[in-house]
């Protein structure tokens, strides 16, 4: 198979795995939901490291700097702060049970 | 090696989403996210032909720590704003990779879909990128809520997507770098002038829709770059976009193309309830009607809008909920889909007051419990309670499911004053007998009402 139809099949099957994981999320869970999953899609951080660790001109490598430092605080700051917001979530038996340590 | 390393990072995504969606497990589904993405950074910093090291180093150091600032500094109340700074940075991140892409490849000699690859990532990434940056301006208040419109527009917005398409496909053909560029400013512009029109109420819609396109732009770079990591990553993401957007939609009872192309809030703000706003009778209450009225109920629903979040009313709310717990009321909170700026948001408010879940009801499970309350305390909310949505087919926001609070045997609003909310539309349910109104901020209400409470 050529490279495009690895890469289209591999787009549909994620896209399709996506679409059935979220369908079934609570609401509560949205706003959460959005930031983790903003932050998965600073994936993108990986092509930027290799873009901005080529052996390439001033242009390009200012340009992949960029690109790192954006997809760096996606990915970081996304994570971090979807972490924030989970720690809050609690139960009343998880809040007992805080109480009772 | 290399390809399993980010399979396995693939995986840890997948999973990750998937425990991210129920309460429990949610915490930890983020934090196998995260690995997975570590795992992913690592993999690419040893298996990547390197040269340029400190320009990495500087980075990724740059960056995590203004994304970790970010994220610990911000108030929950500012969540949704920063949610979309994230996103704008992921977008542009995309925009830029493929940027380089433009200077490095040999453009002549690229092959068609590669280039498709790059012109979809630049265009949908810098869409995202301004789009969300104006969303994020619209949520802080810099920039107004309303929808800006001008003569046009349309016209405007016709002939930048007629550029779009033809700029792309002559630097595609020709394979000129200038082209790229173009494409690139042009998008930039669509993005602003996307965004500009839609009013502050619709806001959640477009970031979460941003959030959608921010994943494609990542799976577009994947394409252009050959990654199936970035693939995975940006259609998972995509996919995930998508379908909270239209839950969004539906929760509004609207259409996707409804909110991006009405202008909505713009057009009809003065169409119902012909009578001016404020100059009917209500009842108003006062600190110590509103104790006795909840101290001697036995159920009493609450429900929190934007006003108990700007007032950082939270954790008041919650004293008062265990204060009237302690006297034997029952307590439930009812959380309308679109109460805040976003799903969910102002369950995330009340979990940082401490608030469990289990008293968080969804517009389902409050619904039928509504009769049978006997007191619903509104706090900060409007056009969610608003029954013209139900009753008159004139309202603009005529068909969106309300919480019908209405029918609880009694109704107490608190509220700053009569001001119409967000999609500025007079709410009948002030001047219903039922109703009583406590005029004040949410915040000082509550307390007020707390205090009031002791002496019954």
């Amino acid at each position: 198979m050529s490279p495009l139809v690895v890469g289209v099949t591999v787009f549909v099957l994620a896209a399709v795995v996506g679409l059935e994981l979220i369908s079934k999320v609570p609401p509560t869970l949205h706003t959460p939901l959005m930031s983790g999953a903003n932050a998965i899609s600073g994936i993108t951080i990986i092509g930027a490291i290799a873009a901005a660790g080529l052996d390439a001109d001033a242009v390009a490598r200012v340009l992949g700097f960029l690109a790192l430092v954006a997809a760096t605080i996606n990915v970081v700051g996304g994570f971090l702060v979807t972490d924030r917001m989970l720690e809050m979530f609690k139960s009343r038996s998880d809040r007992k049970r805080a109480t009772d340590d | 090696m290399t390809e399993v390393a980010y399979l396995a990072s693939a995986v840890a995504f997948i999973v990750g989403l998937k425990l991210l969606g129920a309460p429990r497990t949610a915490r930890t589904g983020n934090r196998i996210a995260a690995t997975g993405m570590l795992a992913a950074i690592v993999t690419t910093l040893v298996s990547e032909d390197i040269v340029g090291w400190w320009t990495v180093v500087a980075g990724l150091v740059v960056g995590a720590a203004l994304g970790a600032w970010f994220a610990l500094r911000v108030q929950m109340t500012a969540m949704p704003e920063l949610v979309a700074a994230f996103n704008g940075f992921g977008g542009i991140a995309s925009a830029l990779v493929a940027s380089v892409a433009v200077v490095q490849s040999d453009l002549d000699a690229l092959a068609p879909e590669t280039s498709v690859s790059i012109l979809f990532s630049i265009v949908i990434g810098a869409i995202t990128f301004t789009g969300s940056f104006v969303a994020f301006g619209k949520l802080q208040g810099t920039l107004p809520g309303r929808p800006m419109t001008f003569p046009g527009q349309h016209i405007i917005n016709g002939l930048l997507a007629a550029a779009l398409v033809s700029v792309s496909i002559w630097a595609g053909v020709a394979g000129e770098a200038v082209g790229y560029w173009v494409v690139a400013g042009i998008a930039l512009a669509m993005g602003v002038l996307g965004v500009v029109p839609i009013g502050g109420a619709d806001m959640p819609v477009v970031v979460s829709l941003l959030n959608s396109l921010s994943g494609l732009a990542a799976a577009a770079a994947g394409f252009a770059i050959e990654s199936n990591a970035l693939i995975i990553g940006g259609a998972l993401v995509g996919a995930a976009g998508l379908i909270l957007t239209l839950q969004m939609t539906e929760a509004m009872n609207r259409s996707l193309g409804n909110v991006l192309f009405a202008g909505f809030g713009a057009a009809d703000s003065s169409g119902s309830g012909s009578s001016a706003i404020g100059e009917r009778p209500v009842k108003r209450a006062t600190a110590d009607d509103v104790a006795i009225a909840l101290g001697y109920a036995e159920s009493v629903m609450v429900v929190p809008g934007y006003g108990l979040a700007v007032a950082q009313a939270q954790h008041a709310v919650r004293e008062l909920a265990d204060a009237l717990e302690a006297r034997g009321v029952t307590v439930h909170y009812a959380i309308h889909p679109v109460a805040g700026r976003m799903p969910g948001h102002m369950n995330v408010l009340l979990a940082e007051a401490d608030v469990p879940y289990e008293q968080l009801l969804d517009i389902e499970q409050a619904g039928p419990m509504l009769p049978r309350t006997d007191v619903a305390l509104i706090v900060g909310a409007n056009d969610v309670v608003n029954p013209s949505a139900r009753d008159d087919a004139t309202s603009p926001i005529y068909g969106m499911p309300i919480l019908e609070v209405d029918r609880a045997s009694r109704v107490i609003v608190v509220k700053r004053s009569l001001s119409p909310g967000f999609a500025g539309i007079d709410n009948p349910l002030f001047y219903d007998d039922n109703t009583l109104m406590f005029f004040d901020d949410a915040k000082g209400a509550l307390e007020e009402t707390i205090a009031a409470l002791k002496q019954i």
